[in-house]
């Protein structure tokens, strides 16, 4: 992946890794490698968090080889472990991991590539990266409603297959977005940030949460302590939801059927949320007239069948895929990790 | 008397034609096949209103051929930049176009642009319905946060205070270049420009929503690109006029612009090939109206003005 020609935004530097990538990259003045703390970074990570990592930390970069990760904490003695959700913290791993190890710092807000219960009991301090992805994760919502409405997936492919044919005025015709009634399924701080931007398109919003959200939050939606009750109501459905397995397949046969026809369904939040052969007959059917989705079941080796539909807009898990976001949830992991190693506490541990 | 003839040019959506065939004597186009010339002649041979649509021009010309029975000209759009409205009134035939019905899908098809551009949406698309993902990383097609950007809209009518009010939702900043200030209720914090530079110096992303027509030929051209910010993302769904495509390819290969999407086109449906070859662009079919709800809307504002022309009122909707 060294070199990949991911383009980056503006004033960033370009993606080739600098030298030291896969290496101990240590620094060269002895004295000053006894006052840093060992790191071991496991997953590829963006340049400028890659520079702070190896300014505070005897560093170890395993891009993104998991066993070689692990080889290196007990090589290092580390104390502190850099993952992401492509490293998974299984019960399995958890029981290998050296016990020098004290804390491992997921660059992620989910956290269900963790083992909690095992982690808990081994005693490690596990930590994630809340809030920093909020506006960027909402944004890419947004994104996938308005290209769900207005067939995106579509009207990009007749441009890509050179277009040449105007069409009439009742053809290739969308959903108009604005103005209608948006449910959200978890109200935290994501589906919050989702009906604020919905403000600005006049929608309706709704939601359905299991906790009680403060006043102050709510902005004048509409809450349904029951999901069901609230469906018939949404032109438009976001999840915003955790995984794990009270939510397993919350979206199935019965619950899309409960949707006003016509309805559009976006998912950016967790794949286990839904039912894929029911979204899939709900989108063949014309039930939904459209859906968008970020995350899936079974990622990346995903439900080709999705593939197939010309009314669905797919994107491969790219919510926090902003270059600002990424930096910032990169520092975020890196904070925990200085704090813990530092002998405070972790700002933002799993458990407490 | 029977009923007045209205000669339609290309289908419209099943509520407006249904109407159309209620009040007039109405000459549709079921194969919605195009018409030049010779056929908008012909079938407007005895009409006394013709509603046509923007792929249609209504050039000195044809306007000069039009039968005397023609009093009216209705066309299903905003723009009317395919009619010659100068021969129109010299005819004293009215025009009537559909003003602020399609402000709403027109500015949600911006925000698609901004945010489908800076996201690299399409581009993700085309990773997972090619089934080339192979799963995910921290680095993997990183995009442009949209929230808390600068965003200059070049152009602020109805259209361009819509794009205002929805980017505001998203955190932006909203800057603006029109040919006056507004009044600070229409402006809602917007930040006014009164020359180009400063303005393009503002513009993380540059939003064109001003109309076409010589005025604004070719304004975005290679002088004004290199005044926006190094990497800023370009969106257009006014009109392809415009932008001067061959500065903007480059742009867009050089990374002075980084990424740009597009409703419209220069010489549309024909575009300008180095588009189709840049990854870094999203490219829609200039569906901007596109919508049920938008255009049963514009069918029916369009009637409205064609009613009111042939029963001898002013329409609200006659284009000036």
């Amino acid at each position: 992946m060294r070199g990949s020609p991911d383009r980056l935004g503006d004033a960033s530097a370009p993606l080739v890794m600098p030298q030291g990538y896969g290496h101990h990259s240590g620094n060269d003045h002895r004295g000053e490698t006894h006052m840093k703390p060992q790191l071991v970074v496991a997953p590829l990570i963006p340049p400028a968090v890659f520079e702070r990592a190896r300014a505070t930390f005897e560093t170890y970069f395993a891009e993104g080889n998991v066993e070689a990760a692990l080889t290196a904490v007990e090589k290092l003695q580390a104390a502190g472990l850099f993952i992401t959700s492509s490293v998974k913290l299984t019960a399995e791993v958890i029981a290998r991991l050296p016990s020098c190890l004290k804390v491992a710092a997921t660059c992620s807000v989910g956290f269900d590539h963790i083992d909690v219960a095992a982690a808990k009991a081994r005693g490690l301090i596990v930590t994630n990266t809340p809030e920093v992805l909020t506006d960027c994760t909402a944004d890419l919502a947004f994104m996938l409603i308005l290209n769900a409405c207005r067939r995106a997936h579509e009207y990009e492919a007749i441009m890509r297959s050179g277009w040449r044919k105007s069409f009439g005025m009742g053809e290739m015709l969308g959903t108009r977005a604005s103005g209608k009634t948006l449910g959200i399924v978890g109200f935290g701080r994501i589906g919050r940030a989702v009906a604020q931007r919905a403000r600005g398109f006049g929608m309706r919003v709704l939601y359905h949460d299991t906790k009680r959200i403060p006043d102050e939050l709510v902005h004048g939606a509409e809450h349904f302590t029951d999901l069901r009750a609230m469906l018939p109501h949404c032109q438009i459905l976001s999840l915003h939801a955790p995984g794990g397995p009270a939510n397993d397949r919350m979206m199935n046969a019965e619950t899309f059927s409960l949707l006003p026809s016509g309805a559009i369904f976006v998912n950016a939040a967790r794949g286990a949320l839904v039912d894929e052969d029911a979204l899939i007959a709900a989108l063949t059917s014309g039930h939904l007239a459209g859906a968008g989705l970020d995350v899936y079941r079974s990622e990346p080796a995903f439900d080709l069948r999705l593939a197939d539909l010309p009314n669905i807009f797919l994107v491969p898990h790219m919510g926090s895929a902003t270059v600002e976001t990424r930096n910032a949830m990169g520092f975020r992991a890196l904070d925990n990790l200085e704090a813990v190693c530092a002998g405070r506490p972790a700002i933002d541990p799993l458990w407490s | 008397m029977g009923k007045p003839v209205l000669f339609v040019t290309r289908r419209l959506p099943q509520a407006v034609e249904a109407r159309a065939s209620r009040d007039y004597e109405a000459r549709l186009n079921a194969e919605d096949a195009p018409r030049s010339k010779e056929d908008i002649l012909r079938l407007s041979s005895g009409a006394h209103a013709v509603l046509c649509c923007p792929a249609d021009r209504l050039d000195a010309g044809t306007i000069a051929e039009l039968p005397e029975t023609v009093k009216v000209l209705g066309t299903f759009s905003v723009g009317f930049d395919h009619i010659d409205v100068a021969a129109a009134r010299a005819r004293g035939i009215q025009v009537c176009n559909t003003p602020d019905v399609l402000s709403v899908a027109t500015a949600e098809i911006t925000m698609l642009l901004i945010v489908a551009s800076a996201r690299r949406g399409p581009e993700g698309e085309r990773l997972v319905r090619a089934g080339r993902w192979t799963g995910w990383t921290p680095t993997q097609l990183l995009g442009t946060q949209v929230s808390g950007r600068r965003l200059g809209i070049f152009g602020m009518g109805r259209i361009g205070r819509e794009v205002a009010r929805m980017a505001g939702a998203f955190g932006m900043q909203v800057h603006y270049r029109n040919q006056r200030r507004l009044a600070p209720e229409l402006e809602m914090g917007a930040i006014y420009h009164a020359e180009d530079e400063s303005f393009l110096a503002a513009s993380q992303v540059l939003s064109l929503n001003a109309p076409g027509g010589d005025g604004t030929r070719k304004w975005l051209n290679a002088a004004r690109i290199a005044r926006l910010p190094k990497g800023a993302i370009v969106v257009n769904a006014s009109r392809g006029t415009l932008i001067d495509d061959p500065a903007l390819i480059a742009a867009l290969h050089s990374g002075q612009v980084g990424c740009a999407g597009f409703d419209v086109y220069d010489g549309e449906p024909h575009v300008n090939p180095g588009y189709l070859a840049l990854e870094n662009v999203v490219l829609l079919p200039h569906l901007g109206s596109a919508t049920a709800e938008t255009r049963d809307a514009m069918g029916f504002l369009a009637l409205d003005g064609i009613d009111a022309v042939l029963a001898g009122r002013e329409p609200a909707n006659l284009v000036t």
